[in-house]
């Protein structure tokens, strides 16, 4: 494992977001609201082996503690995901990340004649519970249900 | 005295509980509806905000406000489309508001009027947004039913168009938490979704009509809509195929009455009116008690 481990460097301080389904980091990335000119020093691995995952996504956020309720989020497409927050290069807490009862701005909604698709002052907004394996989400708006949530991503 | 509801959006947003408290509502409404004078909400006015033309639900809400004493502003759909042009719904709602003292939206997108509800600093009641909710018409729905058949324990069938008819899925979710025994008997094109069915928990079995005709206590038959299907030929032949005749009805239990969101085309015989088994046109009465008990809900609650 040690050998494996070099493949992604460890880090000082900040947020290591481990046990993201294997293809998913970029979809996390999303979320969190990492994207082309943010300016963290961010490490990223994708398909490494895992024990429990088969394989599996790293992400690694240097400098920075995300927040509690942004992590929460990344259940949305990651529910195994977890997180350790990094001081002085030990864990100062570990933790899985919680899928929230609603989230409003990651996804868009499905279905062109819902209200939030037409220029409203609106944030889509989703209910959203584990059904089985997966996650599924239901507009609050117009009800559609999205059982394939990583396609909607905005 | 706290309402029970300051909106009504859709009919999820109520409990069982809260949906027997609006019928019997509805019942102490009947004689005002039929025109004893009242003045419960006098000096209250209400906005009709139509973005769609829908001069039933429109009337019937206007009727129920103008018995009990209050007064409507229309604002119809030509007016609202033209309001709506480069302004939002948002925008319009919050102005309309500062205007009246409840606000009934009808409109084509699917979750505008919970939107609404979101903008608006006065009571907002759904008459209908695109494929989506119309409360007012489930509780209508089940209003007549109790009325005129029975509520629990009922054996119901609902025919026709079950896809995209909002009125079926109101009215079937709303009738599970009754424990309501339902049939489904639609074209294979226009069968219940199968999204729609997993939500469910319920007893619902899809069958033919014949099989259930001799033990049902309500049959709900909806639209079958031309535009629904590929060619004229295709429509004539399901839509024929669904027509309810006096003869089919000779296996009718006695006591079996036929409901009928109207408008309908060809669906109903006309020959069936004159049986003790249609109630469409009392549905469409009772659809005023109805809606003033929500009004008064929302508005004096």
């Amino acid at each position: 494992m040690a050998g494996r481990e070099l493949v992604i460097s460890k880090i000082r301080e900040g947020t290591v977001i481990d046990h993201i389904n294997a293809g998913k980091a970029l979809l996390v990335l999303r979320i969190l609201g990492i994207r082309a000119g943010s300016k963290e020093t961010v490490s990223m691995v994708m398909n490494v082996p895992s024990e429990k995952m088969g394989r599996k996504d790293i992400v690694k956020v240097e400098g920075k503690f995300i927040g509690d309720e942004e992590l929460n989020k990344i259940a949305l497409i990651a529910p195994k995901a977890t997180i350790n927050l990094i001081k002085d290069y030990e864990i100062k807490r570990k933790f899985k990340v919680q899928l929230p009862k609603m989230i409003e701005g990651i996804l868009r909604c499905p279905n062109r004649n819902c209200i939030t698709n037409s220029r409203e002052p609106v944030k889509p907004k989703f209910y959203v519970r584990i059904e089985g394996d997966r996650v599924v989400a239901k507009c609050y708006y117009c009800g559609k249900k999205i059982k394939n949530v990583d396609e909607f991503v905005v | 005295m706290m309402s029970r509801f300051r909106h009504l959006i859709s009919i999820d947003d109520l409990s069982k509980d809260d949906i027997i408290y609006v019928l019997d509502r509805a019942e102490e409404f009947e004689e005002i509806a039929r025109g004893r004078k009242s003045d419960i909400l006098e000096g209250k006015i209400l906005a009709n905000l139509f973005f769609e033309p829908s001069t039933r639900t429109r009337m019937s809400f206007e009727v129920a406000m103008k018995r009990l004493g209050g007064e409507v502003i229309n604002v119809t759909a030509q007016e609202a489309s033209s309001i709506a042009k480069g302004e939002t719904l948002a925008d319009t709602v919050r102005v309309v508001s500062k205007y009246a003292d409840a606000i009934v939206i009808r409109h084509p997108l699917e979750g505008s009027a919970r939107l609404a509800s979101e903008f608006s600093e006065v009571p907002v009641i759904n008459a209908g947004d695109g494929a989506g909710q119309h409360p007012t018409q489930t509780l209508l729905d089940l209003y007549t039913i109790r009325k005129e058949s029975r509520l629990e324990g009922l054996r119901i069938a609902l025919l026709g168009d079950l896809k995209y008819s909002r009125t079926v899925h109101s009215l079937i979710k709303a009738l599970t938490l009754f424990n309501a025994k339902i049939y489904l008997i639609s074209p294979e094109s226009l069968r219940l979704p199968e999204e729609f069915v997993e939500e469910l928990e319920g007893d619902i079995e899809e069958v033919e009509l014949e099989e259930v005709i001799g033990e049902i206590d309500v049959l709900y038959v909806t639209r079958i809509q031309k535009e629904r299907f590929p060619d004229e030929e295709e429509y004539r032949r399901v839509a024929g195929s669904y027509k309810i005749t006096p003869e089919i009805l000779r296996e009718a239990k006695e006591d079996l009455i036929i409901m009928h969101p109207l408008p309908r085309v060809d669906e109903i015989d006309p020959a069936v009116d004159a049986t003790r088994h249609a109630k469409y046109f009392d549905q469409a009465f009772y659809g005023v008690p109805v809606r003033m008990a929500i009004l008064t809900e929302v508005m004096l609650g």
